[in-house]
């Protein structure tokens, strides 16, 4: 009996935290709103599922608790009943699976004309590389990594010596236009999470992985860390700031390339030496 | 019907002569599963300490003097590795599995009682090396219990020194351990039935537990082999699953090798080891229910196939845990149909067990009361298993709380219920002795409210955006005030949870020396372990005679018949209307 009202309460206050609660998703500042629609359809076709589960649970459990001179029925099965509970379920979750596939459909075609941002994770920092005025990012190697090149950029690739180096764990992106953003780590799994882009993508040493979003709002937005990376994990921030188209080209310029990078090296230990 | 002599009617018992031979080196499947259950919960035990104390850290950062980032994260690696293998998949075949296949069968004892023995003390070895790695130098690993590396192998991670070598040498003789029992549960369900005892007689609970066994047979060795992957690369420097690294500024001499790699092999494993715990409480909650409500489980055959389909589909579903591992995008279309797929047989056996309370005569005993409340959190856990499997969906939910509180409600809280429910259900059995009512019910208001209380406002912390395994949030502009506060509330209940557990304990040891004498059958009972000579079932479980099955488990509240219950044993006498197998 008890526990009939038990679960009867859960399940509403369940009902009423989520209605109530001021904890959901944290506000959308990406194109992403398809997966947003997806939660959301989620949400109500399961908590319809729940309500009515539960609510048939209390039922029974309330109306046919033990009383004196009852019996149980003897109803070893019900074919009938069966085959539709699994035809009505085999329908439900197709209508959960649509809009789900449908969103990652979107995710896996990458927009033709999305510029590239190149984000690199290392224990336990980020820092990031733009393609400069070619558009391609240069190739990379860790055997390339050193204190004077810690992107580990190819000297001999000409694609590379325009790359747009930002040794610092902020970076800033231009509002409105597809991004795709190629990921690469120097020593351990991270993942590169903005809870505000949705979409997010982990950073796997030895392969390069890759996610796209569009910035839809100005504003400046955290990176957490999303895939356990060794003791310092919980502290490996960053920052996207989002701005509008000019404010990007005047912090792009005064960022430095590959190239003129290394010549100020070259020439620091020349005349160190 | 007439069936025949069985050589194992005839076959000369050897009875244990000394007190070491019947309780230390026992051949005994009932000896061997309480030992098994005591060392499993014993281990448990710890899991559950640590994970009031990194919940206080989580609550109330810097609660906990000695609580620094590397013992947080060492905490929370053995907490979630103690609690899947140690606790809830040696609980579950080990302990009940030994229980109940030949007792619920009505076999003797298991078909290789001596490799059934080896199975336990290998199985305690294991527990022992995983216990020590608290012990050694940098203690256990921290890798997190999914132990991805190359993190798990690199300076940057506690316990990369000697723990992570004890844990992947703890798991490799686990699995050892759980091959000798799993062959053996195996083998004992498709050849030591007694006469009558068709497969399609059998109690949910042995079908559960049988195809949850097939399943840790097939997925136990890829865990195997990655771990001993990755204690080559970890020992001999090989690069299994390590690329060209460089690690706090240093070039390692890796070369080649594929993280992703042991990921597949993790899960391949790993899906699967959520359904060798989820079957059996699948298949015991059916029995508690049925039993407990005095109506026989509805759909038996629909059960039986949601078990075995369920089984099936589980080796096909594992890379939804990677959907943003950085494997190649195009799986997640696969993974996601076969998912949300599976959720097609799950979702049939919630409705069975509702149905089957459905017109049932449901008796509030404290096992029924844990039943229920499996349903309960099982649908809530279940549902939320749409979001994360639906590809798209789990993408901002990934390695959130969402999937922290996700996972513990379905596989955490659900199958403890069940463990509980069933403890107190074959306690009498087991020990011969009844526990006190009053401090059963009370153990499971605290532990199932509890529970709720601590994982379903947890989701929405996921929602936000807090990522799981944060030793601290700081200023962290997503986390409002409020959301601190949550962590803090949950923490209490958690506590509250933990410490009502002694409850459980105390009513259980108290019981087991000053509770009444139970009687054989105290809940009228159908299957075959109620109907034993004597209670305790002493060695050899039946006297002389190997018992003889007439029917299926379930015969409970039969039109024309006397009782509400009509045993296994039985005869058929016409008056009842007989399951169709």
């Amino acid at each position: 009996m008890w526990i009939g009202i038990a679960v009867f309460v859960l399940m509403v206050g369940s009902v009423l935290f989520h209605l109530l609660s001021p904890w959901y998703l944290t506000p959308i500042a990406s194109n992403w709103t398809s997966i947003d629609d997806a939660i959301n359809v989620t949400f109500w076709v399961t908590g319809a599922v729940f309500v009515a589960i539960n609510s048939f649970l209390v039922y029974a459990v309330i109306k046919y608790r033990n009383k004196k001179r009852s019996r149980a029925d003897y109803e070893p099965e019900n074919a009938k009943l069966e085959k539709q509970l699994t035809l009505w379920t085999s329908v439900g979750i197709a209508m959960l699976l649509a809009p789900g596939l449908y969103a990652w459909a979107q995710f896996v075609d990458i927009p033709s004309n999305a510029s590239v941002l190149e984000a690199v994770g290392q224990q336990w920092q980020w820092s990031y590389r733009f393609p400069g005025k070619d558009g391609v990012l240069g190739t990379t190697d860790i055997k390339n990594m050193n204190d004077t090149n810690p992107f580990g950029v190819n000297p001999d690739d000409p694609y590379g010596r325009d790359d747009v180096l930002v040794e610092d764990s902020t970076v800033h992106i231009p509002i409105g236009k597809p991004i795709k953003l190629v990921l690469r780590s120097k020593d351990v799994l991270h993942d590169f999470f903005v809870p505000q882009f949705r979409a997010r993508m982990n950073l796997v040493p030895g392969s390069i992985t890759y996610f796209w979003f569009t910035p839809t709002k100005i504003g400046e937005f955290e990176i957490l860390c999303a895939q356990l990376c060794g003791v310092g994990h919980y502290a490996m921030r960053g920052t996207v700031i989002v701005d509008d188209q000019k404010t990007f080209d005047a912090w792009l310029s005064k960022q430095q390339t590959f190239a003129p990078a290394r010549a100020g090296i070259r020439e620091s230990v020349k005349q160190r030496g | 019907m007439v069936y025949a002599t069985l050589a194992e009617d005839l076959k000369e018992l050897h009875h244990p002569k000394t007190w070491i031979g019947k309780y230390v080196w026992s051949q005994d499947h009932k000896v061997i599963a309480v030992q098994y259950m005591a060392t499993a919960v014993a281990t448990g035990l710890i899991a559950l300490v640590l994970s009031d104390l990194f919940r206080l850290q989580i609550g109330f950062p810097g609660s906990v003097p000695f609580m620094t980032p590397e013992v947080y994260y060492q905490f929370i690696t053995m907490h979630g590795m103690i609690m899947v293998i140690y606790l809830l998949t040696a609980l579950f075949l080990g302990g009940f599995g030994n229980y109940l296949i030949p007792l619920m069968l009505g076999a003797r004892d298991m078909v290789f009682p001596f490799v059934n023995m080896m199975s336990y003390w290998v199985f305690l070895l294991a527990v022992l090396v995983l216990v020590a790695s608290f012990f050694v130098p940098g203690g256990p690993t921290g890798a997190g219990w999914t132990l991805y590396p190359p993190q798990a192998v690199l300076p940057g991670t506690p316990g990369r020194d000697l723990g992570i070598i004890l844990m992947l040498a703890s798991l490799a003789i686990f699995i050892i351990a759980f091959t000798m029992g799993g062959l053996n549960y195996v083998v004992t369900v498709l050849q030591a039935r007694t006469r009558g005892m068709t497969l399609m007689r059998m109690p949910l609970s042995i079908w559960g537990i049988f195809v949850a066994t097939i399943l840790a047979l097939l997925a136990f060795p890829a865990l195997f082999v990655g771990a001993v992957m990755m204690m080559l690369d970890r020992i001999l420097g090989t690069s299994f699953f390590m690329p060209a690294i460089v690690s706090m500024g240093q070039q390692l001499g890796y070369n080649g090798g594929s993280p992703i790699l042991f990921q597949h092999l993790f899960w391949f494993f790993g899906h699967p080891e959520v359904y060798i715990v989820a079957l059996p409480a699948f298949g015991i909650v059916s029995d508690l229910l049925s039993v407990h409500a005095r109506k026989n489980i509805f759909g038996y055959r629909m059960m039986v196939w949601a078990i075995v389909i369920i089984g099936g589909l589980s080796f096909i579903v594992w890379a939804h845990h990677m959907y943003v591992s950085g494997m190649n995008p195009y799986f997640g279309f696969f993974f996601a149909t076969s998912t949300l797929i599976i959720a097609v047989p799950t979702a049939i056996k919630v409705y069975n067990w509702v149905l089957t309370l459905w017109r049932g005569n449901i008796h509030f005993t404290v096992p029924m009361l844990f039943a229920i409340g499996f349903i309960f959190t099982f649908i809530n856990g279940g549902l939320t298993g749409l979001f994360l499997g639906n590809v798209s969906v789990d993408v901002p939910l990934s390695g959130t709380y969402f999937v922290v509180a996700h996972f513990h409600m379905v596989m955490g809280v659900s199958p403890i219920l069940v463990v509980f429910g069933a403890l107190y259900h074959w306690y009498p059995k087991i020990t011969g002795k009844m526990w006190n009512e009053k401090l059963g019910q009370l153990h499971f208001w605290f532990t199932f409210i509890g529970t709720y209380l601590i994982y379903f406002p947890m989701h929405y912390l996921g929602f936000l955006g807090m990522p799981r395994r944060y030793y601290e949030y700081g200023q962290t502009a997503l986390v409002p005030q409020s959301a601190h506060m949550l962590n803090a509330f949950i923490t209490v209940v958690a506590l509250a949870v933990g410490v009502s557990q002694l409850i459980f304990f105390y009513n259980f040891i108290w019981s087991y020396f000053y509770g009444p004498k139970a009687e054989g059958n105290p809940w009228k009972a159908t299957s075959l372990e109620w109907q034993t000579p004597d209670n305790p079932p002493a060695h050899g479980n039946w006297g002389p005679k190997l018992p003889t099955v007439y029917r299926w488990a379930y015969d409970y509240s039969v039109p024309g018949a006397v009782d509400d219950f009509i045993p296994q044993t039985v005869p058929a006498d016409g008056t009842s209307r007989h399951h169709p197998t």
